[in-house]
């Protein structure tokens, strides 16, 4: 007996806008009720900060159409009612937010180091980048050319590092302290992990004490004792003494970050490398440490990016980063009470760069997942 | 020591904190000779084979490779790694370079060779272990014969008077374990001098001249493969073969 099977529904969708919402979203009656409740707050919240920050925000002019020149012309503060954010403070010291109180004739090297940073930076983050190897090797000039082009020197006209400030600070500080930390990281974790004893306590020992130290200490240290360490006569920078700091400091927990790595690589490796005659060092750079580091990624991105914005804190020695440019819009009396503005504003800046750190460490996650199906078993 | 022997362990002892793991080792190996050793789990063959290279130190008595003896001294530990090419359980691999990198590798830095004629010598090298396609595959593509055959290439690419084998066969599944033991008889029969880890029993009756069996650190038994198998001197190599022999 042949009986005709009753036909079924269609599954629900788990395709699509709907699918995705269905499958993320509504999938059951206490996600449904939770999304509906974020939804609601996302609704409220949304507008009002593009309205705050775009739609009823003060550029140049404010409602009246007459050019913003002191806090009593915003449009919030004659009418606080309507009136959004006053952008007139960033729009009238967004010099002093890029540059600090670099000379304004001379500016054109900050500009010029900006434009040379982008251009070092990107054949280092992609692979496939075309005629690569010619510009990794801007990339390793680049620091002496940025060097000679911000603090004068071979015909240009010197300025002075107190006259540097704002995002040149920060990405001074954040640029330089990344890239050293990083080499001397490497050279800290294989110490500490040295068979010679002598070597290993030191790396220790130094590791230990710049971790166990705030980085505020070691920017003291680095302002008020290290010119104590110099012969006489020879007078550091102000903004290199911070740099020394922070880059040891930075150093001391990239050390640890790629230590981790390194002890994740499996004792095979190591012996496979020196069976077949490999040194030392060429056993860790080509075969050891090219692991760790893929392994350490995102840790790696991690402390770079605590380092970035710890930067700020060389506002306590009296360099004035992006933060401290603003703390100082904050405290000029033809602006005060503009908080809201400078700070959103400083925010926005760390985060741009921030984000783009976090997201390139994922985009090198995905790649070499994808690419290399790493571990032998 | 005799005129034409390539190895010789003289009254070698090491130990593991309070394990003694090898006691009073002697062992003469000559040129193009081929050895089988065996034993028990844990008895100090693999430790044995890996002083030869150093990738284990001795504390008592005296190791010579190739007439060049193994102390602390670090120029004569990297000398004699480059006569003595290695093949490890596990393979070892570098996983994140391919296979011809893997097997370019120690002759470009350790024997500056120019690039091109490191690839020519990897592709050479592959061909000899039958897998010239899977040059430009990483390890992690291969299946684990494949592996332990580029393991034997990287090793043969840097030209080595005596191969070591501590035990290639055993992390393989069955049916791969015949291609990388032909790939060994080839060599064998090319004339490598061989110290093979291994309980493959009919390997060693095809190529070895002499059977080493340890148990406890000691050398129990040295013999033909012949003699070794038909008629066994001690006891406890006489329990050791009923059980791999007959399970």
């Amino acid at each position: 007996m042949n009986e005709i099977i009753q036909s079924r529904k269609p599954p629900v969708a788990t395709t699509g806008i709907l699918g995705w919402l269905r499958m993320n979203l509504f999938s059951n009656w206490v996600n449904s009720l939770i999304s509906l409740f974020v939804l609601y707050i996302l609704f409220q919240f949304i507008p009002w900060i593009l309205n705050w920050t775009v739609f009823a925000a003060d550029f140049k002019y404010n409602f009246n159409g007459e050019e913003i020149i002191n806090r009593e012309m915003c449009s919030r503060v004659l009418d606080p009612e309507t009136g959004g954010a006053c952008w007139a403070i960033i729009y009238v010291r967004f010099y002093q937010f890029m540059y600090g109180f670099y000379p304004r004739e001379e500016v054109w090297r900050v500009n010029l180091s900006y434009i040379m940073l982008a251009v070092a930076i990107v054949p280092l983050l992609f692979d496939k980048f075309p005629f690569r190897k010619h510009f990794l090797k801007f990339t390793y000039v680049f620091p002496i050319i940025a060097f000679f082009l911000l603090n004068g020197g071979l015909g240009l006209e010197p300025v002075s590092t107190n006259k540097w400030g704002g995002l040149l600070v920060t990405l001074v500080l954040g640029c330089t302290g990344i890239a050293l930390a990083f080499p001397l990281g490497i050279v800290l974790a294989l110490g500490r992990r040295s068979n010679l004893p002598v070597i290993s306590m030191m790396c220790t020992l130094f590791i230990e004490f710049i971790r166990g130290v705030p980085l505020i200490t070691l920017l003291f240290f680095g302002m008020v004792m290290l010119p104590l360490f110099l012969p006489e006569g020879i007078d550091m920078d102000g903004l290199a003494r911070v740099l020394v700091a922070v880059t040891l400091f930075q150093a001391a927990y990239m050390a640890e970050v790629i230590r981790g790595g390194l002890q994740a690589i499996p004792q095979g490796q190591y012996e496979a490398a020196r069976s077949i005659g490999l040194s030392y060092w060429q056993m860790n750079r080509k075969v050891v440490l090219p692991q760790a580091i893929r392994i350490s990624i995102p840790s790696i991105v991690n402390t770079s990016i605590g380092l970035f914005k710890d930067t700020t804190l060389v506002i306590i020695v009296g360099l004035l980063d992006l933060l401290g440019i603003g703390r100082g819009a904050l405290a000029d009396t033809t602006w005060l009470g503009l908080a809201y503005e400078v700070y959103f504003f400083v925010s926005l800046v760390f985060f741009i760069f921030t984000f783009g750190m976090s997201r390139y460490s994922l985009y090198l996650e995905k790649k070499l997942k994808t690419g290399i199906n790493m571990g032998a078993d | 020591m005799s005129d034409d022997s390539i190895i010789s362990l003289q009254n070698v002892n090491k130990w593991f904190g309070d394990f003694h793991v090898l006691q009073d080792v002697n062992l003469e190996v000559k040129k193009k000779e081929r050895i089988v050793v065996c034993g028990p789990s844990g008895s100090g063959k693999s430790t044995m084979i890996r002083c030869i290279n150093r990738l284990e130190e001795h504390q008592e008595g005296t190791i010579i490779v190739d007439g060049i003896e193994l102390t602390g001294n670090l120029k004569n530990i990297d000398s004699v790694r480059k006569e003595v090419g290695m093949v490890f359980q596990q393979f070892n691999l570098f996983p994140h370079l391919s296979v011809k990198e893997n097997i370019t590798l120690a002759p470009i830095w350790v024997k500056k060779m120019p690039k091109a004629e490191a690839e020519e010598l990897a592709m050479q090298q592959l061909e000899i272990v039958k897998i010239p396609e899977q040059a430009d595959k990483y390890p992690g593509q291969l299946s684990g014969g494949q592996q332990q055959r580029v393991a034997i290439a990287r090793s043969l690419a840097m030209k080595p008077n005596i191969m070591l084998f501590d035990e290639p066969t055993s992390a393989l599944d069955p049916e791969m374990i015949k291609e990388v033991l032909d790939v060994m008889v080839d060599l064998a029969e090319g004339g490598m001098t061989m110290i093979v880890v291994t309980h493959e029993m009919g390997f060693a009756k095809t190529v070895a001249d002499r059977m080493v069996f340890m148990d406890e650190g000691k050398i129990v038994e040295e013999a033909s493969p012949d003699k070794f198998f038909n008629n066994p001197e001690s006891d406890r190599t006489k329990l050791f073969l009923s059980q791999i022999l007959n399970h």
